[in-house]
């Protein structure tokens, strides 16, 4: 079993369904990259051979009995995380979009700038290449749309690139967006004074398998994720912002 | 009118039948079909109450007697549905939560067994 080891101790997470056509490169990157870091993939009940991919790949698998969804596949591998005492999760995603590579630059910068998360980004100095135009339009709404929220710019708010520390490990291991939850996330982290920072990545074209955010649910992607924004404004209980 | 009122009697004495029905044969727990129970009573009784209807009618602006019943019977099906929502999303939270606590403790339960055993002291 997964186990933290020193004070600076770090979990990869991986949440994935039907990702066994590129869940064994994600891992062997890692591997090779991070050979010391534990890898926890969290199979959100796949149909093909996700579960066994990967533990042939050498991660941990926990293996929900029934579809989550994303949100309930991420916080059930915060809750583990946060129990077995993790100060840090950095959480990619399994059909190969997000490099490897970027994982120690995300690490440090937990590390080093004090926010509770850091995210990936696709668009601080990066390429924003690989992404679908309805994905492309929807970014540049919600970044106009959070810049108003947060008061901050948010290059690219749905990145799943994403790492937290153990102050925001614990709120999401209690309460995490079960749809689409990167905007949400970042809303409750507004609400909660938390801090986050964005450092530039470069996304790949997936290595296998289908987006789940095809034209058609974009569209009820922005209503989810609108109306999700507008109740944790509505939750919010005042206090001084540092975003 | 009258039919109007007969059709309503009838739809809430018909409810109220398939619900203990459905409590005789454990379909619906006793707790969930208070709602209903409540809402087919209100019913008959508006549509077996002129005087009652009439009140009803007065005391929310509308003096139009069938009106008033369907808007009554309108709002009664919204608490009802607002009520089973609630309950529905509670039961999703939790469903989440034993899911995820299953699955991790699944998890733990598998590590102990591959655990090799330590050697015991003689």
């Amino acid at each position: 079993m997964i186990a933290p080891s020193g004070k600076h101790s770090l979990m990869i997470l991986i949440p994935a369904f039907n990702e066994e056509g590129a869940i064994a490169t994600v891992i062997g990157e890692l591997r090779q990259r991070h050979p010391e870091l534990p890898i926890l993939v969290v199979d959100d009940c796949s149909a093909d051979g996700t579960r066994t991919v990967a533990l042939e790949a050498g991660a941990d698998v926990i293996s929900v009995p029934y579809h989550l969804g994303l949100g309930g596949c991420v916080q059930a591998g915060y809750r583990l995380a946060f129990d077995l005492g993790f100060q840090y999760v950095i959480r990619l995603d399994g059909d190969g979009q997000h490099d490897p590579a970027y994982v120690g630059l995300i690490r440090d910068t937990l590390r080093t700038s004090g926010a509770q998360m850091v995210i990936g980004s696709r668009y601080v100095n990066g390429d924003g290449k690989h992404t679908s135009v309805a994905r492309g339009i929807g970014i540049v709404f919600f970044r106009w749309f959070l810049a108003l929220i947060l008061r901050k710019e948010v290059h690219d708010p749905t990145s799943g690139f994403v790492g937290v520390n153990r102050e925001a490990l614990e709120v999401f291991a209690r309460s995490f967006p079960l749809e689409y939850p990167e905007i949400e996330a970042l809303v409750v982290l507004q609400r909660l004074t938390f801090r986050f920072e964005e450092v530039p990545v470069k996304m790949r074209a997936r290595m296998a398998g289908v987006s789940t955010i095809t034209a058609v649910r974009s569209f009820y992607y922005v209503l989810h994720v609108l109306l999700g924004v507008l109740v944790n404004i509505l939750k919010y209980q005042g206090s001084k912002r540092r975003i | 009118m009258d039919r109007l009122l007969s059709i309503i009697a009838g739809v809430s004495l018909l409810l109220i039948a398939v619900v203990l029905l459905n409590i005789r044969r454990a379909h619906i727990r006793v707790e969930y079909s208070v709602s209903w129970l409540g809402a087919a009573v209100s019913m008959l009784a508006l549509s077996q109450s002129p005087w009652l209807l009439t009140q009803l009618g007065h005391l929310i602006g509308v003096n139009n007697q069938p009106i008033a019943l369907l808007l009554v019977v309108g709002a009664l099906f919204l608490i009802v549905f607002f009520r089973f929502s609630v309950i529905i999303s509670e039961l999703k939270d939790a469903n989440i939560a034993l899911t995820q606590k299953v699955a991790i403790l699944e998890y733990q339960i598998n590590a102990l067994h591959e655990k090799p055993q330590a050697p015991s002291r003689k």
